[in-house]
Order: C-alpha cells, then structure tokens, then sequence
C-alpha cells in the first residue's frame, strides 16, 4: 500500500468467489470492508445457472422428475418430491396411503444426511476437522441406510408421480432400526460438541445475527428463520403427506435454550434438535404405515395421457432440510411437457438475509457465517482482495481464508 | 412490520377481504381444497387472477392483513401478455392454518411493465430481478436492477423464457460450449 502524507480512511472491496471460499457452490461476494470489519456486502449469482427450467420444457413429466432430482446432490428427494407434488396438485392426481408415509420416511432420512453433512462442515470451517470426521462417521451409516433401502447414496430415484417407487418390507425394518438406535444414542454425545464446547460457543455465539424482523422481511426459509424465531415449516404449517398424522412441532432455539438470538449458535441448535426430530418421525412412520399399494397409476403412458389432456397449474411445496423449496407447472392441455416449470430452491430465498448477516463481522467470521445457512454446495478455489487505492490485486486462495478462521479459533482457545 | 393482531381469515374470508376492496377488478378467485395422509388432513390453495391497476394496491391491502411470506414470483408467456403470478403464504405459525396464495396478474407485452413490491416486501429484490431477465418484464422502481443469473455479455433483447421466436436465441442455445460472444 501506498503511504499518502495525510490519512484517509476508506473501505476496501474484498470479492470472494465465484469460486467459493469456504462452501462448495460457485457463489460470488463483493464485500466492503474497513479493517477487519464487514461494512457491506453483495451477493453475486449466476455462476452455475444451467438452464434446467428451460430444459424441463421441452421434458415430460417423468423424465423431469429425473432432472429436478440432479438440481442438487444433497436434496435429491427434496426438488422430486416439490415437483410431484406440484404436478399432482395440478392434474388431480392421488396417491396410496402407504406411498405418503415412505415418501416421509425418505424425506425424513435425507433431512438427517442433509443436516449431519452440515454440522461437519460448519465444524471444518472453524478449524475443528476432527467434529468434521466425527459427524461424517456418523453421516455415513444414514447414507448406508438410504443406499440399503434406495439402492443408491445419493440421487435414488424413488419418487414419482403418484407414488413411490420403492417399498420398505418388514425385513428391513430391523435395520432401519438399528441405524436410529445409533444415532440415538450418539445425540448426546454430538450434543456435547457442538453446544457445551467452550470454543464454539465462542465461534457462533453472537455472530452473524439475523433479527426475526429481518428475517420475515427478506422472507428466509428453513432452520434460517426458525432460528431467529419464526415458526415457519411447511410440514406443519400445511402437513402434506403423512405430516399431518404424526406428532410434530416446529423446531426453534428456544426449545433448547429458552431464548431467541438468531445467530449461529441458534442455527446449530435448530438443525441438531432437527436431526432427533426426524429420528423420531422415521419411528412414527414405520409404526403407523399401512399396507398397501405404492403407485396409483402404474401404468406410465397412461399417467402421461392424463397429464397431456389437462390444463391446469400448481405449486408443489415441500420442507426441505434447507428451508421450503417450491415448483410451479403449467399444463396446457396440448402437450405433456409443462408449458411453464419454475423451481424455487430453498437457497433462492436465503441469499438476501446473507447481507445483515455478515455486516458487521470480521474476515476470518465469512466461511462459517457463509455456511450458516447452509447453502447448496459445489467447489472451491481462490479470493481476492482488491486495495481500492491503487487497484493492487493480492489473492487469498481458499487454504488462506480457511488457515485465518482457524487461526481465529486458535487464539479464542488460549 | 411484525405480523399484527389481526383476525386470522380463512380462505373464504381472505377472497372476501379482497373482494369487498377491489370488487370487480378481482378476476377470478378460485379456493382449492386438497387432502393427504391416513387422516384426511385439508390443505387450501387460493388462486386469485387480478387487474394491473390494483396490483400495488392489493400488494398493500394484503400487507395490511399480514406480512405474507413471498415463496418467489413466476411467469408465463401468454402470448400477448405475460402472466406474472405472486406465489405467497400466509397465517403461517400455527398448524393446518396455512393458506398458499396465489395472485395472478396480465401484463401486456406492449407495456410490459410493472411496480416493484420491494418497498413492501423486501425479499422480492431477487426474484423480480430474475423476472426482469428472464421474461423481459420491467420492474418499475426496483432498488437494484442489474442481472441476476444471466452473463454480463449476454445480449440485452434477449429473454430465455419467453416463448415467441427471438432473433439468435436458438443459436446462443445450439453454440453454449462455445459460450457467449458478441
């Protein structure tokens, strides 16, 4: 930097991305800073747009549910399900008893992988990558689970139209079993590492706070706004599904804690007590289920022949572990490909509520801050940081920022 | 800002509360109730369609029922018009209390345009900024009208989304390995 003879103060611009820094999903921030200090923020998208609404056009419905099950790695079950859900809802289609409850119990299951791959990685950005091998062991047995009732880890394939496509039989249930009674019993003891560890109350508590007022205004989804202490789920809110039947409540901090802060601390807290939530559904499930068919329609070509005779529209919504992700179809009655297919990610409507979130805080805070809301994932790279002054442009890569936040977490320790 | 005190409405009493303000100018108001589950749990759906010239009033009246959550604003080409519908929910909070709502409004493509509710609702900024690029439909008095997803190159008259033929869209489609060139 160059010395000026009088002292100015001004702000930096420190873009982070596209390329994330500490999440895995090309994401760009432009980030205003002074010091250490976050004074504003931008959020950048686009970067990995791929046109999937505009593909899903020229797409019938079956081979959609396919391609909505690719929008995300980790929401696999979650884009299929809002998708089907908007096309019954649009062309009137029901579905078996039997087939509401397996759809819960995949929803359900996902929810835990979901939440668990999460706690690993917020604990990876704040230096502890031994939580990180801790939560991903643990993560591994509920993917052994999905791939022993699926046949897959990750994209399984299981939802359509008018059913599901996989049954759980009586046999399986004793592993089914076995993989809750595991979890079970580990709560506790990730309980105990991620809210009574000294260090990570330091890490989370107080930072990156989103007021419930902020939070209803840039309209947030998912454990973000329940967070901050709104009681917004749509699985209780509108039960879908089997929701309706089973015992369920919205998931808040105050549950644990007895007050609201909205901060990170707040967000660990609502998605671990959610992972015990959806343990506990996955129970209600197997006990209630009733016996019966798995598809209304089984016959495909003639499911497609409704749909192409309908004209009609829907929305689909579904919670998932992100927040509610919701699609809008259009039929026009001509053709079986949607006229109109309009996804809403659950992270859509989380990157405003990123802004007040990171204002205020420090540098080393951004990846766990960032992660907080835990936004869809993809790779990561490099940051730079632009001097306003003399456009001098230095990099930071990815190993940098993350060597700075761990740093953070070393010196809180001593 | 906070949701206020007032009465929850059901659905018939929300399209009441609509109609009894705007009278004609709502189009059409469609309740759809649907089930799921053992128990039969009903779920409701309003689907409303309205005149361009109450829009922002019916934004306001609404905020004045509740703060409504905004789940994100599609669109259709029509044709001549393109339809922009407002996908909200409201009493939310409560169990089974929820209704998705649903408003529906034309706006022509000769004037295509029509007023931001970022004012009203903030968390509108992305979603009318995609509406923006995506449809061609321009938002009057949007706090930050930049692209969203589209490239920076990516040329002006353009809007994927739309389904009348435009002059070198099939060819940015055919030609993406190649990426987008002026």
């Amino acid at each position: 930097m160059t010395k000026k003879e009088e002292t100015t103060k001004t702000t930096y611009q420190l873009p982070i991305g596209p390329i994330h820094p500490a999440l895995k999903e090309p994401v760009m921030f432009e980030f205003e800073i002074d010091g250490e200090r976050i004074v504003d923020a931008d959020v950048i998208l686009g970067d990995i747009h791929r046109a999937i609404e505009w593909a899903g056009m020229r797409r019938n419905p079956i081979q959609i549910i396919y391609l909505a099950e690719r929008i995300c790695g980790i929401c696999s079950i979650s884009h299929p399900i809002a998708f089907i859900r908007a096309v019954e809802n649009a062309c009137d289609i029901g579905s078996p008893e039997r087939a509401e409850y397996l759809r819960v119990i995949q929803a359900e299951l996902e929810r835990i992988c979901s939440h668990m791959l999460w706690a690993g990685v917020a604990a990876h950005e704040i230096g502890f990558d031994s939580v990180l091998f801790l939560t991903w062991q643990m993560r591994e047995k509920a993917l052994d689970l999905t791939e022993y009732l699926t046949g897959n880890r990750i994209t399984k394939g299981v939802m359509t139209i008018g059913g599901i496509r996989r049954d759980i039989t009586k046999d399986q249930i004793p592993k089914i079993n076995e993989t809750l009674n595991y979890f079970k019993d580990n709560f506790e003891k990730l309980r105990h590492v991620f809210l009574d560890d000294k260090t990570f109350q330091l890490r989370s508590q107080g930072v990156g706070i989103l007021t419930k007022e902020d939070a209803l205004k840039l309209c947030a989804v998912g454990p973000t706004t329940r967070a901050s202490g709104i009681k917004k789920d749509v699985r209780v809110d509108q039960p879908y599904f089997a929701y309706g039947d089973l015992d369920i409540d919205y998931i808040t901090p105050d549950i644990l804690t007895g007050e609201v802060n909205g901060d990170v601390y707040d967000r660990i807290i609502v998605r671990l007590l959610e992972v015990k939530q959806s343990i506990g559904l996955i129970e209600q499930c197997i006990d209630k289920m009733p016996e019966g068919d798995l598809v209304s329609e089984p016959k495909i070509p003639k499911l497609l022949a409704q749909i192409k005779k309908t004209k009609a529209e829907g929305i689909g919504r579904h919670e998932a572990p992100r927040g509610e992700c919701v699609h809008y179809v259009k039929f026009n009655g001509d053709s079986e490909h949607p006229y109109t297919w309009k996804v809403r990610a659950s992270t859509y409507a989380n990157i405003l509520p990123w802004i007040p979130m990171l204002k205020g805080e420090q540098i080393a805070d951004i990846p766990i801050v960032a992660a907080s809301t835990d936004p869809c994932m993809s790779c990561t790279n490099r940051v730079a940081i632009v001097d306003n002054d003399n456009h001098k442009k230095y990099e930071l890569d990815k190993e940098q920022l993350h060597q700075l936040s761990v740093e953070k977490t070393r010196r809180l320790m001593r | 800002m906070t949701n206020t005190k007032k009465e929850q409405l059901d659905a018939k009493g929300l399209v009441k509360y609509f109609k009894d303000e705007f009278k004609t100018k709502i189009l059409k108001a469609e309740i759809r109730t649907r089930t799921a589950g053992s128990k039969k749990n009903e779920f409701v759906e309003i689907w409303m369609k309205i005149d361009k010239s109450i829009f922002k009033k019916m934004m306001k009246h609404l905020c004045d029922y509740q703060f409504p959550h905004l789940a994100v604003v599609s669109g259709n080409d029509l044709g001549k018009n393109i339809e922009l519908i407002y996908h909200f929910s409201v009493n939310f909070g409560e169990r089974f209390k929820e209704i998705s709502l649903n408003i529906a409004v034309d706006v022509p493509k000769t004037k295509c345009e029509i007023e931001t509710i970022c004012d009203l609702i903030p968390g509108a900024l992305i979603t009318e900024r995609e509406k923006q690029e995506m449809l061609g439909v321009k938002i009057i008095g949007i706090p930050d009208d930049r692209r969203l997803f589209l490239p920076k190159d990516f040329p002006e008259d353009v809007y994927p989304w739309r389904k009348d033929k435009q002059p070198g869209l099939e060819k940015l489609i055919r030609n993406l390995h190649e990426g987008v060139k002026k």
